[in-house]
């Protein structure tokens, strides 16, 4: 039971980071944060403690096998995470070219 | 039955497969990249067309990805509801693609504009068609992404502050959605909503099921700019070219954010009188504070930006009175508000593509310079403010006959004064774009093109006679069967599995 509140733990510390930073780069260091969080959850609701994994053979007795699907899972979401992360990168460092700072309480052009 | 089943993966890889080689031959054949992704999406529009015949007469059709049968493999499920969705997405989609034949010509990137604008169409597809729900969570992922990238695509200083804003607050939204996933899966160990929803109805509601809701309600409500959760949309739908304004504004709100929570609430979930008091407030405070903010706006975008709020707000007020003809209702105006909202965003692109300003105190006069534009804005107006015989007065009115048989008057009352206030605010436009004296700046400007002229005219068509949709001979084939689907609730898993069999 821990290991879920510490996961949680984390998610909460990739969120705090996400709201209260002021600089984009630990925005988006929050972020990343937050999505190891999600697929480390992923993979523990499908983990057993000493499984094994998840090959199917004939003739073989099928115990103690970990969830395969989670993990399944997590191969997509990180993919997908690879993808926004790159491209909110893409984004800072197109922000620093035109505003020369990375303090986003220096980048408030739209408001009202 | 066969081709018809074959026919709903072409939703999903036309668009996919059209975006992977224009992405290939953009740089060098322009002309073909242009030609190229409008067939697409012209094919898209008439197959949504043909799916509603097959919704008529077949009523559910189910797909079954690489020949695995559910809850093992992925299914994609089309029922009144999916194919509402559809038609709608592809329709707008069209006239969208044919607008920005030459509005985006005036950006260096047209081939880029068309992939990304494919691949979103394709995880909007994708989305009001699977039946499982991190399939569900993949499309969406697509949709968003790409949406972040035309967000950006001006690349300039607002454009990027906006997208930023928009990435950061829409992946926390996806993080939440993904861990609501992952904990609906350690309880129910399935993935396919069907097969959920018979799950959660065997056994007694557990407090992981209640969570995972109120993270799949932030999550999607974020996506669809319902209040608490709506400040990435003034920034980002004014700063995207306007094409990509009317395709956020009047379908990827809906795809991503209403339409999936209407499928889980109503059909997976199944809804309580807490989760429909719920959407009606949520409803009612976007419905109010949208309209009292978009009062004070000086940018016309940003105006009808503030109105995509307001209106979602009518959607889901309709929706959370949970009455036959609430529901009603809501579609019914989910459908109109993706039919004006766009119109008036390609008149806002229009005006800055002749005039070059989306400030409404620099424009003035432009109706005798602009008929097409002045006209069509017009209508589009008078439709989203609700007067009679354009669409929105139609949907806005069986929504308040819905408050008031349902007996919440107080509710009637707010949607009442909401739409008055819409028109106030539409009249502020009109008045100071379209009427009064024109500015001796724009005395040599000329009507927009012909095929901005077409698209234009062609929502504007949809906007007069959109009222014919609810008469009684014509609904049973568009709205009713989608109406069905909301109104029969978590009996949606036993006529997916039924169609299984």
């Amino acid at each position: 039971m821990s290991v879920y509140f510490l996961n949680f733990v984390l998610f909460s510390i990739g969120l705090y980071c996400v709201l209260r930073k002021r600089n984009l780069i630990k925005i988006i260091i929050g972020l990343i944060i937050c999505e190891y969080a999600v697929n480390l959850f992923l993979i523990l609701v499908g983990y057993k403690m000493n499984g094994r994994s998840p090959i199917y053979a004939p003739q073989q007795e099928i115990v103690n096998m970990v969830d395969p699907l989670p993990q399944v899972l997590v191969l997509t979401s990180i993919v997908i995470s690879l993808a926004t992360t790159a491209l909110v990168i893409a984004v800072a460092i197109r922000i620093y070219e035109k505003y020369h700072t990375f303090d986003i309480t220096k980048i408030r052009r739209l408001k009202g | 039955m066969r081709w018809e089943l074959n026919l709903l993966c072409v939703f999903i890889v036309l668009p996919l497969a059209g975006a992977f080689l224009n992405s290939l031959v953009a740089r060098r054949f322009r002309k073909f990249s242009t030609l190229w992704s409008n067939l697409i999406i012209f094919i898209l529009f008439l197959l949504s067309l043909v799916t509603l015949k097959f919704v008529n007469q077949y009523s559910v059709l189910v797909y079954k990805v690489g020949g695995w049968s559910p809850p093992f493999g992925i299914t994609l499920v089309l029922d009144g509801l999916s194919a509402f969705m559809l038609l709608a997405i592809n329709l707008i989609s069209f006239t969208i693609t044919l607008f920005s034949i030459n509005y985006m010509e005036k950006f260096t990137a047209k081939g880029k504009f068309y992939t990304l604008f494919l691949l979103m169409v394709a995880g909007m597809n994708g989305v009001v068609l699977t039946g499982d729900i991190f399939n569900l969570f993949v499309f969406l992922e697509i949709a968003s992404i790409a949406s972040y990238a035309l967000v950006a695509f001006g690349t300039e200083k607002d454009e990027l502050e906006a997208a930023f804003k928009y990435i950061v607050m829409s992946t926390v939204a996806s993080m939440f959605v993904l861990l609501g996933i992952g904990l609906l899966y350690s309880y129910a160990s399935t993935l396919n909503m069907a097969d959920l929803s018979s799950y959660l109805a065997q056994t007694e509601p557990a407090l992981v099921v209640k969570f995972a809701a109120v993270l799949f309600l932030f999550g999607f409500g974020l996506k669809a700019a319902i209040v608490p959760f709506h400040a990435w949309l003034p920034d980002a739908h004014p700063s995207a070219p306007a094409p990509i304004s009317a395709a956020l504004s009047g379908l990827v709100i809906k795809a991503l954010g209403v339409y999936v929570i209407v499928r889980m609430f109503f059909n997976v979930f199944g809804v309580t009188s807490e989760i429909l008091g719920v959407f009606s407030v949520l409803g009612i405070v976007s419905m109010m504070v949208g309209v009292l903010l978009a009062l004070g706006q000086w940018d016309f975008k940003r105006l009808l930006a503030y109105h995509s709020i307001s209106q979602v707000g009518y959607i889901m007020l309709g929706l959370g009175l949970g009455t036959p003809l609430g529901i009603l209702g809501g579609l019914f105006h989910l459908f109109n508000h993706s039919v004006f909202k766009p119109l008036l965003f390609l008149n806002s692109g229009s005006i800055e593509y002749i005039t070059g300003t989306r400030k409404l105190n620099e424009m003035g006069g432009l109706r005798e310079k602009l008929p097409v534009t002045a006209n069509t804005s017009f209508i589009a107006s008078m439709s989203i403010a609700g007067i009679p015989p354009f669409n929105g007065f139609w949907s806005k009115l069986i929504i308040i006959i819905a408050c008031v048989e349902a007996g919440r008057i107080g509710y009637g009352f707010w949607a009442v004064l909401g739409s008055i206030l819409t028109l106030a605010s539409f009249m502020k436009v009109q008045k100071y774009a379209f009427f009064g004296k024109l500015n001796e700046k724009y005395t040599q400007i000329k009507e927009a093109p012909f095929l901005m002229q077409v698209s234009m005219l062609f929502l504007a068509l949809i906007c007069v006679f959109g009222g014919i949709l609810i008469l009684p001979g014509v609904r049973e084939y568009f709205i009713t069967p989608a109406v069905d689907v909301v109104v029969r609730g978590i009996a949606y898993k036993d006529v997916v599995i039924g169609a299984i069999k």
